[in-house]
């Protein structure tokens, strides 16, 4: 991005924020608290860009939705929790808020308390703390297709298919690295679980942040020789990773990265050294799927593109963003067919979230077969089932190398409620029933 | 300890010798400036991620590789000589708290321009040095690291030798031994200030380019800056000696560390034990291992 696109994207910035100070009835409004620059800016453009991009998408085909237009307005963060409590504290006084979006872990901790007293949804694709998944504590909160621990699942899911099947990965030794932060850290104990359940050897190693030097742990785990290395790393932490592997001796292809080092920008900077690597994902990269392909007729077509780089459309954090929009829209739409075809309360579109059911036939129907497999949500199932699929870099781009995989969903929602549970009555909150979840604020 | 344990020591030691010289890499930045001007220039970190940022931007702009290091070496040239003439001089005489701070918003300024000018794009940068590692004698041995050591090892005798053996550089070491016994021999301070911000634009290229191969060029770069520190302290804020032997026992040792008494630990101590033993050095010869001792007439 260049100096004046920058001044470029600034001045339509500033239009849309002052455009979004009036509202008009018939408008459903987005706010973004964005991080286009500082050092997770290449994630932000991506997720952000392609977000953006659907949004427009539906303006421009669609007209909106139901006649009801899109808006949204950003606000830099710079992945900066304070930034982004104060970026909240500017936009949440405008009207007709659909739903949050931060695409951060520290800034949606630090808004759940807000926005559940806001009575707006906060959404968390693919991340977010594990136990808001169930909204018989978290009404609010979304981690929308994986959260934490279903990727674990699917993770060690995978390396069995590798091997031949759950029983094949008993004896077989798996090394965890993680980064040194509580995103890192929080899968821990479900690693540990699925060792004790499938027999399995674990060793888990953490890289302090940010994770520019991983010689010592690389050095560790060639002394260890395990079967796989699950990577749950963060920026920088992966390229460096996949480049230690290689001076340590250790082939890429026994490499198995989360769902936060899945992107272009985890590999192409580890050059060669990332060739062979898999990683887990939501949602499939490239852009042969249709509903990619009309928003680069459509919105790029009318030179209202969000991604100044348009090498950069169908990446992986660019197609998160279209995935999270096709989301976003589509609660909304739900939520209009029971309140009608209007701006909606951050309540009533919070009921749309929770009545979000995606199956394969509709999400063919929008333009997105393969992109992401389906979504289940409900009142008590904030995630919505998602499934994952594992993609392998080949030095230029990711191919998908497995089917969609189903995470172990029945094994793990005793451990999430047991979370929660403790959240509860930690904070004195009431378990939440169908009932109330029925119960919906409309002004 | 059996014959393999004791080779995996080994392992561990050279690759943190290695680790090491990387860090010395960064930290002979500032040393050069510091020696010379008494400013711990916080903004070194940043002039790294600026250089690489322009360099791999000329390159994958179609600029042969030659042409690109040389215009980055202009830029950064540039840049010194800016910093030097707008920011530092008016801010002569002024406490050195002061010039620290004004170096931390420096660094923030340029890691907003690099990212404004060359966007936020992450990169990869192929030196075409080839990391594949090689066994010696049962240890693996990255080539890459070596062959950066060896830069390394040549820009510092290349340093060496410049401030011996020119009268640039003994003016340099004139205005790093007493600033006012230089001005009075009739010294100009702002050309010799000038040229020292150029060479740690050079310094700043160099590391720029091999930090930028190892890490990808992305704004975590300029955190290098975090592992230079303790290197800083441990050697000596004003010796390019202190900056390799610090280096290399910060390397060695934070290695060691987390591979043997990271597990009783819970692991990930790499990060803080460098500062640690820095520390436990500042408690003993405050001035580091080869810093010039301060004596005050009081």
């Amino acid at each position: 991005m260049t100096f004046f696109s920058h001044l470029r994207k600034a001045a339509i910035a500033t239009a849309f924020v002052l455009g979004a100070t009036a509202v008009h009835a018939d408008e459903q409004y987005f706010p973004l608290q964005s991080y286009r620059v500082g050092p997770y800016a290449a994630g932000g453009t991506g997720f952000f860009g392609g977000f953006i991009d659907y949004l427009n998408l539906i303006n421009i085909r669609d007209g909106g939705v139901n006649g009801v237009k899109l808006t949204w307005s950003e606000g830099e963060t710079q992945y900066e929790v304070e930034k982004g409590v104060e970026v909240y504290e500017r936009l949440k006084s405008n009207p007709g808020i659909a739903a949050w979006n931060p695409l951060s872990v520290g800034i949606a901790y630090a808004m759940i308390d807000r926005i559940t007293d806001d009575k707006v949804p906060l959404i968390t694709i693919n991340h977010g703390r594990t136990d808001t998944t169930d909204g018989r504590v978290f009404p609010y909160v979304f981690p929308l297709l994986l959260n934490p621990y279903s990727e674990t699942s699917g993770i060690v899911n995978y390396i069995a298919s590798k091997e031949g099947g759950l029983d094949k990965l008993k004896g077989k030794k798996i090394v965890v690295l993680y980064h040194g932060s509580p995103y890192g850290k929080e899968t821990i104990p479900i690693y540990e679980l699925l060792s004790q359940k499938y027999g399995f050897e674990l060793s888990q190693i953490e890289v302090p942040h940010p994770g520019n030097e991983q010689q010592a742990q690389w050095l560790t785990i060639r002394r260890e020789h395990p079967d796989y290395v699950v990577l749950r790393g963060w920026g920088v932490m992966n390229p460096v990773a996949l480049k230690t592997a290689q001076k340590t001796g250790f082939p890429a292809d026994h490499i198995v990265g989360n769902v936060w080092s899945n992107s272009e920008e985890d590999v192409i900077p580890a050059g060669d050294a990332a060739k062979g690597y898999t990683a887990i994902t939501t949602q499939a990269s490239g852009e042969q799927y249709p509903v990619v392909q009309e928003i680069v007729k459509t919105v790029y077509g009318a030179g209202k593109g969000n991604l100044e780089d348009k090498s950069r459309i169908g990446s992986v954090y660019h197609n998160l963003g279209i995935v999270n929009g096709i989301l976003n829209v589509e609660a909304v739409r739900i939520a209009q067919v029971k309140f009608g075809n209007r701006t909606l309360t951050g309540d009533e579109v919070r009921w749309g979230v929770e009545h979000l059911k995606l199956d394969p036939a509709r999400v063919e129907a929008l333009g997105a077969k393969d992109l992401f497999h389906s979504i289940n949500v409900s009142w008590d199932n904030h995630e919505g089932d998602g499934y994952v699929t594992f993609q392998q870099w080949d030095g230029k781009k990711w191919n998908v190398v497995s089917d969609w995989i189903a995470p172990d969903w029945k094994l793990l929602r005793p451990i999430i409620e047991k979370s929660s549970e403790a959240y509860a009555k930690e904070k004195g909150l009431k378990i939440r029933t169908a009932e109330d979840a029925e119960a919906v604020v409309s002004n | 300890m059996s014959y393999y344990d004791f080779l995996f020591v080994i392992e561990v030691l050279v690759g943190g010798l290695l680790s090491g010289v990387m860090y010395s890499l960064v930290a002979i930045g500032f040393v050069l400036i510091y020696k010379t001007s008494g400013v711990l220039n916080f903004a070194q970190g940043s002039m790294v991620l600026f250089a690489a940022l322009t360099f791999v931007s000329l390159v994958e702009r179609g600029i042969p590789f030659a042409l690109s290091l040389l215009i980055t070496f202009a830029v950064m040239v540039a840049l010194g000589f800016t910093i030097e003439r707008t920011v530092l001089r008016p801010l002569v005489n002024r406490s050195p708290m002061t010039l620290f701070m004004a170096t931390l918003g420096l660094s923030y300024i340029i890691e907003g321009a690099a990212q404004l000018i060359w966007g936020t794009q992450v990169h990869g940068l192929d030196l075409g040095i080839d990391d594949t590692p090689f066994e010696v004698g049962g240890i693996l041995i990255s080539s890459f690291d070596l062959l950066a050591a060896g830069i390394a090892a040549a820009m510092v005798a290349g340093l060496s030798a410049f401030f011996y053996w020119t009268r640039i550089g003994l003016a340099f070491r004139a205005v790093a031994d007493d600033q006012f016994a230089a001005l009075a021999v009739g010294l100009r301070l702002p050309r010799i200030w000038g040229t020292v911000w150029t060479a740690a634009g050079f310094v700043a290229v160099v590391a720029g380019l091999l930090w930028g191969a190892r890490l990808g060029v992305q704004f975590s770069l300029s955190l290098i800056v975090l592992k230079a520190l303790p290197v800083l302290v441990l050697g000596g804020f004003d010796s390019i000696l202190g900056a390799i032997v610090g280096g290399l026992i910060i390397g060695a040792s934070e290695k060691l560390a987390e591979v043997y008494l990271g597990p009783f630990v819970g692991g990930g101590i790499e990060g803080w034990f460098a500062y640690a033993l820095a520390l436990v050095v500042l408690l003993v010869r405050p001035s580091g291992l080869f810093g010039q001792k301060t004596v005050e007439r009081v």
